[in-house]
């Protein structure tokens, strides 16, 4: 296991570099990049992005400096907003975003998986098809056509919830609903199916000729090989969930991540943009480590191979 | 062994599925009693309804689409045709327990065996862990697994086909059942380690004297290790008796094409001849013998009326009309070769 653990770290690091120098290469390679042009009115800002990034030197050097950034976690100054570096924006706005996401992807994976369950255990009853059908209409929606409809219905013309922002736990129900149904109606489906097949195989059957009750045949046999494939995929979820909430809040008028990374991107805010985009890639690239060790945790066949080989 | 206590008497069993084509009647009147300490197996082609017959027992057909539709499961005094889900929980693997084909998937693989081995116990006999593992560690001694101690915590893809094979055999019998239920237990297993997993039964009904039932389509193993055998055809037993009553003297033409398409060791050089035909559409069967399409001997009542029950013996019976006095001897009942 710690084996496993340490290989996949590595590969985290790896993938992370990758992303870092790819985001780097693609930032010197558009025209109209801070690193070649004057863009910015403010000598003040000019002189300390010039130092951040090393701007008179060749590009192998800047590269070198833009690495260092990375690894102590010292993003540089915006350039649209003078008295803000990168790393301000992020203290301020992540911890709303991620509150947002945890909430939504929370609220997704419980949702969908008892959807699933319930609706594998009644299967072709009216249960299986109600939460099958809620299943497919959530992930036909798209998440800013439903949050608009979620704000027309439930809040402008019945008042029941706010319109917009982030403050109260009534403000946060919309957005997650907005942001949590195409992932769990995803899940729901997956975890359907894969429970159907689960239930037909022999180690159920064995279970129940043991004379253990349903309850547990269900939760200690079925469910967790059942909830494999939901791992596997939490990963894509998890990145969709992501680049959801860059929607979802600015529908919302939510203070978070996303209204910076919009805005510095209409802007052509360099440094907030190639921070952002690190430091999200390196948030999902960790999200996914996290995954793959659950896995690893949930599957005991996965150990054995690693040590077999390592 | 003169067997005594009858401890399972199943009469006119019949079990149906409903599926999209139509209702498949996939267990049409079996008749079937087991003794204490007994083998009983019960022998037919694919699809003939053993294991429904088997998973009627432990009532573990698969619903809302099959079911018992008529019969009686008579067991230490209970009719589990009828009894409620509670019941049949207190019964699966205290009374009667079942291993399947199949040792690659009968096992959780995400559960250790010491789990999957004492859970049984520990729900029935409200046994603590360490009292439940020490069953477990007795058991896996009892089925021939080495350091059983640290064997508990594997899970099941650190053992081999063979060894999965013991440990399933350990499960069925952790709660000491009356009654063991083996659905094509060597099946899957290669020859040398068949014979083995064969021993073993023998061992366990020395030790523990749990009736066997032994579903197989091989007759080699057969031979081995049952009292009685039953033979079964298109949903029905259609021939019963001791092994050797079954081996030297079979009366129905089913049960002797049976024994001629077994490669025998005795007879090298001898042709072996399967059987002609498949066996009958469940979903309408015939009315008369089922064999009837595939006999050699077949009759024109055999079509019409299904045959009456010829008993040579007490332990013999063969649902054939080839045996009714009035077979062959007047005009009414032409060969098949006439016939058709
Ligand atoms: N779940 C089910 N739904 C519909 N039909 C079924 C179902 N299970 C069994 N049957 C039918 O019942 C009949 C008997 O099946 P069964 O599994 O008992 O055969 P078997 O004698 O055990 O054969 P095998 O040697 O292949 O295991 C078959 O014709 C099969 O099509
Ligand atoms: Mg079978």
């Amino acid at each position: 296991m710690i084996r496993y653990i340490f290989k996949r770290f590595l590969m985290m690091i790896l993938t992370i570099w990758i992303i870092a120098t790819l985001t780097f290469v693609l930032m010197n390679a558009i025209p109209g990049s801070p690193f070649n042009e004057e863009r910015t009115s403010n000598e003040a800002v000019q002189e300390n992005l010039e130092r951040h990034f090393n701007l008179d030197e060749p590009p192998i050097v800047q590269y070198f400096a833009y690495l260092k950034s990375i690894v102590t976690f010292d993003f540089g100054p915006s350039i649209k907003k003078p008295n803000d570096t990168v790393n301000d924006l992020l203290a301020r706005g992540f911890p709303i975003s991620a509150e947002l996401g945890i909430i939504s992807i929370v609220v997704a994976l419980f949702s969908g998986i008892a959807l699933g369950v319930i609706a594998a255990l009644r299967h072709n009853g009216f249960i299986d098809y109600l939460a099958m059908t809620i299943a497919v209409l959530g992930i036909s929606i798209p998440n800013f056509v439903l949050a608009t409809l979620l704000i027309q219905q439930l809040a402008v013309n019945t008042g029941i919830f706010p319109v917009a922002t982030w403050q109260s736990p009534m403000h946060m129900i919309l957005p997650t609903l907005a942001l949590a149904t195409g992932p769990m109606a995803i899940i729901a489906r997956l975890t359907r199916s894969s429970m159907l097949e689960v239930l037909t195989q022999d180690y159920i059957k064995m279970a129940r000729a043991k004379g253990l009750s349903p309850t547990k045949v269900v939760i200690k046999h079925a469910l967790k090989n059942a909830l494999m494939p939901v791992v596997t995929i939490l990963g894509t979820l998890l990145a969709g969930i992501l680049t959801g909430t860059f929607v979802i809040e600015k529908i919302f008028a939510i203070p978070g991540m996303g209204r910076y990374f919009v805005e510095s991107i209409n802007q052509r805010d360099y440094p907030v943009i190639m921070g952002t985009t690190v430091f999200y890639s390196a948030f999902l690239v960790f999200a996914l480590f996290l995954v793959d060790i659950a896995y690893g945790i949930l599957d005991p066949r996965i150990k054995l191979h690693k040590e077999e080989r390592g | 062994m003169i067997p005594i206590n009858k401890i399972l008497e199943i009469r006119n069993l019949h079990v149906t599925f409903s599926t999209y084509g139509g209702e498949v009647k996939a267990v049409r009147g079996v008749d079937l009693d087991l003794h204490e300490g007994e083998t009983l197996a019960i022998v037919g082609e694919s699809g003939c309804g053993k294991s429904v017959t088997a998973n009627s027992i432990m009532r573990l057909i698969p619903t809302p689409a099959g079911k018992i539709s008529n019969g009686t499961i008579r067991f230490k005094g209970m009719d589990l045709a009828k009894a409620t889900d509670k019941q049949m929980r207190n019964i699966r693997g205290v009374d009667i327990s079942m291993i399947f084909q199949d040792p690659m998937t009968a096992l959780n693989p995400t559960l250790t065996i010491g789990t999957q081995l004492t859970e049984g116990v520990r729900q029935h006999q409200n046994l603590s862990k360490k009292e439940a593992e020490q069953r477990a560690v007795e058991m896996m001694n009892l089925v021939g697994i080495p350091n059983p101690h640290e064997r508990l915590k594997q899970y099941p893809h650190q053992f081999s086909g063979g060894m999965r094979q013991r440990i399933v055999i350990a499960i069925a019998l952790i709660g000491e059942p009356d009654l063991l239920i083996a659905d094509e237990p060597t099946t899957a297993l290669d020859v040398t380690i068949q014979a083995q997993i064969l021993e073993l039964f023998e061992t366990i009904q020395k030790e523990t004297n749990v009736a066997i039932i032994l579903i197989t389509h091989d007759l080699g193993v057969v031979a081995k290790v049952a009292d009685r055998i039953n033979v079964m055809y298109a949903g029905k037993i259609i021939e019963a008796g001791t092994r050797e009553e079954i081996f030297y003297q079979p009366k129905h033409p089913y049960t002797k094409g049976l024994l001629q398409s077994i490669p025998r060791l005795d007879q090298k050089g001898e042709k072996l001849l399967p059987i002609d035909g498949t066996p009958p559409d469940l979903f309408s069967p015939p009315v008369g013998c089922p064999f009837t399409a595939r006999c050699p001997h077949a009759m024109v009542v055999c079509e019409k009326v299904y045959p009456l029950r010829h008993q040579p013996t007490d332990s013999h019976y063969a649902d054939c009309w080839l045996y009714d006095e009035r077979a062959h001897t007047t005009n009414l009942n032409p060969k098949k070769e006439e016939m058709t």
